[in-house]
């Protein structure tokens, strides 16, 4: 190898150096664009309704239309919560009407338990027009032992739901709670 | 001028010299191994031998479904964890489908990968651009070691608890939440998250690897522009690489964190969702398909040009054809995933996307027999293999477009038609492509000769049987036979024993194919440094036959009027 070999060895290794070094860059970036994602994806659920994601609203100021929709409900409880919960019978109604339901949770057990929760509404696309104005999801509910307690829901569907036509045959929305014990507090 | 730029092989560190030119011999040849050539060969052995243990796996399978009713998976549970009668059965059926997911993620990260982007880029890669070694050679060293760990680890995960009360992790190579996490709560899953991640590693430093050397090492007069096709599906999966696995690093880690340490990113009862994780999961997991199928692209490129004694018919369009469908490969990934409520208007988005991924397939199939027509065709080996290739993942692509349609694949989501269409795009068209570069590049790698007969006669085995396994598998899918059960009615048993019968048949293809090595090992028939004649154009043709241990000491220019 002559002496002339090294410089451009050096150049080389340099940028070889260099183009590594920025892929590796590539590579972390897109770890975090992975957990970005999260909290993203969640945001996104928010804005569009994506996955049944329902909205919240103080009122409804965009008036009552002609036609009608049933809302119905359903509730499930994680196994191992031994509550019982008695979602509200099916209402149907001129959409944009505030309707007010009250959903009875029962705790079997002998000690106060906490729980949560989680809901969405199928079909998924209507989350973005169903709001809820007062419901004992936005909050931790702790039941004591044996106790029943009415939980109420006030909600109404957004009238501009007339104006999706991918909507156009959707007669009910099913709203979806699923009930668990809050992990913190023990059980 | 450029001829004085000679290099050495072994890129310079400061204590080079004490190894520059001395050849390591005996296992610190292959253990310590920098050499680019040796390390694809290592590759192509670690790929060969996961790939028939993939092979194996699927074998179980067939035998069991050749027939209505549990026939061996009970006994096999019986005898591998001890359990028997009823305790035998329901540990028989976990354990199938443990089976289908080991299969898949071993014939993906142990077989597939390693061939086309351990095996074959690391080998010719460097060749074809007139390199004389890859960028870093000690982190093509590691990124190769890493994975018999990887393995290793993915088979221990066969062995420990997944479900309660049942061995291995039976999800599925994707791996979705819940049943991956609260569905398998024994450390099965985490050897099987581990390994991912260490594979992940291997390639994320392979792709690093490959793509410095691709932008930075080319001899001179080698122009991107000028780079052969094969170079260039290296580069462009080895993007897809760096962008998609880091994704399915993260998501997976999620899950990891999900299952061990209380996060609850896919859980909703902490406000994550499991969807989330099939985002992720497919962000990467659609790229991925074209990382397997991208490098055959390649291979299948030089090996028509060769036997046609024709230059590729329209360079540059198959160059950004690869450059489209990897690109485009990154914005369809939910058509995997129409069945969970998505509203109309993204399907609609999604079906049309995914459509579009036709048109850049389409220019490449086209330019394939475009290259043929009129060509002096020579029907060796390797163009069998590749024209295989050509025929299967065609058959693939189209039920790939029918899948596409989000209204279709709601009545043939999870089943066997989607088990038909990816085995004849990924096994069919992505192992018929390694085997054509396998035929194709063999004199050249071991400077011997196979028996062109039996190779030929592992060829048409091979075709007859992989599709008498897979073409029935469409009528199934649209009779509606879901995938991923043990069992089926009797009303499916007919397609299912042909299936089963086509598997048979390729198993003897893949003895011929180990007894071919034997024979052309034994036999040494010298191959020379061109076997194939004046159509192998590519750089590594010029080399003699096995390539030196260290090439291109003088590199090699490439004038301005030669073509790819």
């Amino acid at each position: 190898m002559t002496d002339t070999v090294l410089p451009h060895r050096d150049k080389h290794q340099g940028r070889n150096k260099r183009i590594g070094l920025t892929l590796v860059v590539v590579v972390a970036a897109m770890v975090g664009a992975a957990y970005a994602s999260v909290p993203l994806y969640r945001l996104f659920c928010q804005l569009t309704g994506l996955d049944g994601t329902t909205q919240v609203s103080s009122g409804n100021p965009k008036g009552v239309i002609a036609r009608e929709m049933t809302v119905r409900f359903d509730s499930n409880v994680e196994g191992g919560l031994p509550w019982t919960i008695t979602p509200a019978r099916p209402i149907t109604d001129k959409i944009g009407t505030v309707d007010t339901v009250v959903f009875t949770a029962h705790n079997s057990s002998d000690r106060p338990i906490t729980g949560q929760a989680i809901f969405n509404v199928t079909p998924e696309q209507t989350g973005i027009y169903f709001n809820k104005i007062e419901c004992f999801c936005f909050t931790e509910q702790t039941l004591q032992p044996g106790e029943t307690v009415e939980m109420p829901i006030v909600f109404f569907v957004d009238p501009d739901i007339a104006e999706d036509n991918n909507l156009d045959t959707v007669r009910d929305i099913t709203l979806s709670y699923t009930f668990y014990a809050v992990k913190s507090e023990g059980s | 001028m450029a001829d004085t730029h000679a290099l050495e092989a072994h890129e310079g560190h400061a204590h080079a010299e004490a190894h520059d030119h001395g050849h390591p011999t005996g296992w610190r040849r292959y253990v310590y191994s920098t050499n680019h050539k040796d390390i694809g060969v290592m590759y192509l052995v670690f790929s060969i031998f996961a790939g028939v243990v993939g092979a194996l796996l699927s074998g179980a399978m067939r035998l069991e479904l050749m027939e209505p009713g549990i026939q061996i998976f009970h006994g096999l549970a019986a005898m591998v964890y001890g359990v028997e009668g009823d305790a035998a059965l329901d540990a028989g059926k976990h354990m199938y489908n443990v089976f289908t997911t080991a299969h898949a993620l071993i014939m993906i990260f142990f077989a597939v990968m390693p061939a086309t982007m351990g095996g074959f880029a690391n080998y010719f890669a460097p060749l074809m651009i007139g390199a004389p070694d890859t960028a870093f050679p000690r982190i093509n060293n590691i990124a190769f070691w890493l994975l018999p760990f990887a393995f290793t680890l993915l088979i221990l995960s066969l062995f420990f608890e997944g479900p309660a009360g049942a061995h291995g992790f039976g999800g599925g190579w994707t791996a979705y939440p819940p049943l991956s996490t609260s569905g398998h709560p024994g450390p099965a899953m985490d050897f099987a998250i581990l390994s991912l991640h260490i594979a992940g590693v291997s390639s994320i430093l392979g792709s690093i690897n490959l793509i410095t050397t691709i932008f930075n090492m080319r001899a001179p007069g080698m122009t991107l522009h000028k780079m052969p096709l094969f170079a260039w599906a290296v580069l462009v999966t080895a993007f897809l690489l760096l962008l998609a696995l880091p994704v399915l690093a993260g998501g997976i880690t999620m899950l990891l964190t999900d299952r061990n340490f209380g996060t609850t990113f896919f859980a909703p009862e902490g406000g994550g969702d499991p969807i989330l994780f099939q985002h992720l999961f497919w962000f990467f997991g659609h790229p991925e398909v074209y990382i397997m199928i991208l490098p055959g692209f390649g291979m299948v490129s030089h090996i028509i040009s060769t036997f046609s004694r024709k230059p590729i018919f329209g360079y540059l369009a198959m160059v950004y054809a690869m450059v489209a469908i990897g690109v485009v490969g990154f914005i369809v990934w939910a058509h995997h995933m129409y069945t969970v409520g998505m509203s109309l208007d993204v399907q609609r988005y999604f079906v049309a996307a995914t459509m579009v991924i036709a048109v850049p397939t389409g220019v490449k199939i086209f330019s394939w027999i475009a290259t043929m027509w009129g060509g002096s065709i020579s029907f060796r080996t390797p163009m069998l293999w590749a024209i295989g290739f050509i025929f299967l993942f065609t058959v693939g692509g189209v039920t790939g477009v029918v899948l596409a349609n989000a209204g279709a694949d709601r009545a043939l989501h999870d089943t066997y038609y989607v088990v038909a269409h990816f085995h004849y795009v990924l096994s069919l068209g992505a192992v018929f492509s390694i085997f054509a570069g396998w035929y194709y590049w063999y004199p050249k790698m071991f400077g011997i000769m196979y028996n062109e007969k039996l190779a030929n006669a592992h060829f048409w085995i091979t075709f007859v049987g992989v599709n008498l396994i897979f073409f029935p598998q469409h009528f199934l899918g649209l009779a509606g036979m879901p995938r991923r059960y043990i069992d089926y009615p009797d009303a499916y048993a007919l397609w299912n024993m042909v299936s089963s019968i086509g598997y048979y048949v390729t198993f003897v293809g893949l003895l011929i194919f180990l007894y071919t090595l034997i024979e052309a090992a034994r036999k040494k028939r010298p191959a020379g440094a061109n076997p194939w004649g004046d159509g192998a154009t590519t750089l590594e043709w010029t080399l003699p036959s096995p390539p030196p241990f260290h090439q291109f000491e003088t590199l090699p220019r490439i004038d301005s009027k030669s073509d790819h």
